[in-house]
């Protein structure tokens, strides 16, 4: 592998991680604790919007972000011939 | 058949279950014992880690937390899964391809240091050890009502449980019976919440459930906020835990400390390949998730089922509030355990539950005749375990639920026990104290570790620094202050060198174990703290239990402004740092 596939390969693995960062953060830290207030004026069913954001809808999107990362570094591997067989 | 003899009943046939996989599967060599020999599929891998991971802090103690703080308790449940994500992307796969036993290992290794190595694993043990007190805490209070004895009988027997079974098996044992434990703890936890749910809102899916209406058309979490404010506690979806800026803190560390806790780490040095453990983050928080998304129903229907078990008509009025002697079985009990405390304050025979620290709600209850508070103790542990009893579900629920309590408590006392004796045997002893000991030398010596770790984390659960959850976060504290920073920064930053390693985890559990313990206490024993504790003690709000964020800045910043300054790793390990990044060249099994 030559140093400028390494990092090539690295830089978008950066890259991907930190969208994926960013999304993580946003509806954890942002939509279930700092903008609770603003999104709990607006009711879904019986739950009050930010309030369902931290109970249930973070953890359903860090389910998402993973398997996302998962899928993306594979092909992200088979791209630059880093996989195992 | 009677409850007890039920729960006796299914307790033992669980354990007969772990007992005989543990024994079938007797760890042979110390490979298999730390790691079980690096061949476990990702998605048995997931389900071991869950069981691993989740704990009596989440089975026992959170629901119960969730029910007493609402909205607040959101800490925990971001807290407690968002730690995957770090984990999967910024810790597992490039310690699945470094390939060796144990986080301290990586660290010696990458800061060319056996100094590095003994901080790190001196850092391992306070974390783990304090987790372990949470656990133990946890397995007290279900001993206790299993038994139906006092918490510290409780806590002495599964003392020798803990012992007996983390000793027989070692790592596959232990993966094995993990996946066991986790089925039957799942089952324990969704059931009765399915039945719940079905009661109270019509839906049998609890995470829906949560948010649907009741009989009388009402949102189940309307109903609720009603219910509380109108006893003078706080509305129960609105209601902070100390300040947002502690929530914050408080959800980073557990977060980050979830990514650096060694007992979960060491799960992804097990699966077969580098993007098997990316996939494995994702499984195990699967099925970390159905609990977790479970939680919030449990801890809101229990708390609703409670507060309208004790007042069963319109506040003020004398038929509102049950009378003593006619209080349900599921309360007796309790009171044997000293858990649940009753005190008539106003002498009518009567049960008042309400906040009496709410001054407004206060003068309105003296004007009712009500002179104070008289649930004088509800721990919040028992929630749980008491909530079967409380809906009236059928023995054999409640009976499950004792059983899981103990499944998710024992697996987790069992992983961390693992960590603390593997890093004592082989990071100290045959890294750095005795290389040439014989392999049936340490794994005896990892036995007599695990011994003495239950012996101290026992005598310190006698008097935990808080309730089985909150205990807990103070282990992610330390672990989020020390572990976590200097692991990421050996991979995402080549020119991370010795020396800002080593101060940086010093500095960092330093500041965080001197936060706690001014608290909390030295070493939690009571009447050694040395400030007050409560929130107008703390820095900024923030709470000790969430303190392990601001010692992982400090961590960080040290680290940084130390390397900068010294001179930088030699070419060798910048080497190692390239091609842990790539996962192409994985050993498959590592021959140790």
């Amino acid at each position: 592998m030559t140093p400028e596939n390494r990092s090539a390969y690295w830089k978008a693995n950066l890259n991907l991680l930190t969208t994926l960062l960013i999304i993580w953060f946003v509806v954890s830290y942002g939509f279930g604790i700092l903008l609770v207030d603003v999104l709990n004026t607006i009711q879904i069913g019986g739950y009050k919007l930010g309030f369902w954001f931290a109970q249930q809808g973070s953890i359903y999107t860090f389910l998402i972000l993973i398997f996302v990362y998962a899928v993306r570094m594979g092909q992200l591997d088979r791209k630059f011939d880093v996989h195992e067989d | 058949m009677e409850q007890s003899t039920l729960i006796y009943l299914v307790v033992g046939a669980t354990f007969l279950i772990y007992i005989g996989i543990a024994l079938w599967a007797k760890a042979a060599t110390t490979g298999e014992f730390y790691v079980a020999g690096k061949g476990v599929h990702p998605i048995a891998n997931g389900m071991a880690t869950a069981a691993d991971w989740m704990s009596a802090a989440s089975f026992i103690s959170m629901a119960g937390l969730i029910a007493f703080n609402g909205y607040g308790a959101s800490v925990f449940l971001m807290g407690w899964t968002g730690g995957y994500v770090l984990l999967a992307m910024l810790l597992a796969p490039y310690l699945r391809k470094f390939g060796k036993f144990t986080v301290p290992e990586f660290i010696g290794d990458r800061f060319y240091s056996r100094t590095a190595r003994i901080v790190a694993v001196i850092c391992l043990i306070l974390a783990s050890i304090t987790y372990v007190i949470g656990q133990m805490k946890g397995i007290g209070v279900a001993f206790s009502r299993f038994l139906e004895t006092s918490y510290e009988m409780g806590l002495y027997t599964g003392m020798g449980i803990v012992f007996v079974y983390a000793v027989l098996g070692g790592m596959k044992g232990i993966t094995y019976t993990q996946i066991a434990q986790y089925v039957v703890l799942i089952f324990a936890y969704t059931v009765p919440a399915v039945f719940i749910s079905l009661h109270i809102t019509g839906n049998p899916v609890p995470q829906l459930g949560l948010g649907s209406t009741m009989a009388d058309g009402t949102y189940m979490l309307d109903k609720l906020d009603q219910v509380v404010t109108e006893l003078g506690f706080h509305e129960y979806t609105t209601q902070v835990m100390g300040s947002s800026l502690n929530m914050f803190v408080y959800t980073l560390s557990l977060m980050i400390g979830t990514a650096g806790l060694p007992h979960v780490i060491i799960r992804f040095f097990t699966v077969p390949r580098v993007a098997d453990a990316r996939a494995s983050a994702g499984w195990a928080l699967v099925f970390i998730a159905i609990l977790y998304t479970t939680a919030p129903a449990v801890g809101a229907m229990a708390r609703l089922n409670l507060m309208e078990t004790i007042q069963i008509g319109p506040v003020g009025t004398e038929e509102g509030n049950l009378r003593y002697d006619e209080r349900p079985e599921w309360f007796k009990k309790w009171e044997t355990t000293g858990l649940l405390q009753f005190e008539d304050k106003n002498g009518d025979g009567r049960i008042q539950y309400y906040n009496d620290k709410n001054p407004a709600f206060a003068a309105k209850a003296e004007s009712y005749g009500w002179k104070g508070n008289e649930m004088v103790k509800v721990d919040r542990d028992i929630m749980v375990l008491a909530n079967p009893e409380i809906a009236n579900l059928p023995g054999w629920v409640v009976a499950l639920v004792v059983a899981g309590g103990l499944a998710a408590a024992l697996s987790t006392a069992a992983g961390l026990l693992l960590a603390i004796s593997s890093s004592i045997s082989h990071d100290l002893l045959k890294g750095v104290f005795t290389p040439g000991i014989s392999e049936k030398a340490e794994l005896m010596a990892s036995r007599i570790a695990m011994a003495g770790a239950i012996l101290v984390a026992g005598y310190l659960g006698l008097h935990p620094p808080g309730f089985a959850a909150g205990t807990v976060a103070i282990a992610f504290g330390l672990a989020a202050s020390s572990i976590f920073p200097v692991l990421m920064m050996g991979i995402f930053y080549k020119r991370m060198n010795r020396a800002g390693a080593i101060w940086g985890m010093i500095a960092g559990i330093g500041v965080t174990l001197l936060y706690v313990f001014q608290h909390k206490g030295i070493f939690f024993i009571p009447g050694t703290a040395f400030l007050g504790d409560l929130p107008k003690d703390w820095f900024f709000g923030i709470s000790p239990n969430a303190f392990g964020a601001v010692g992982a800045v400090v961590n960080f910043a040290v680290a940084f402004l130390v390397s900068k300054i010294t001179s930088p790793p030699p070419e060798h390990i910048q080497h190692l740092v390239e091609e842990i990044r790539v996962p192409k060249g994985a050993e498959a099994a590592p021959a140790h």
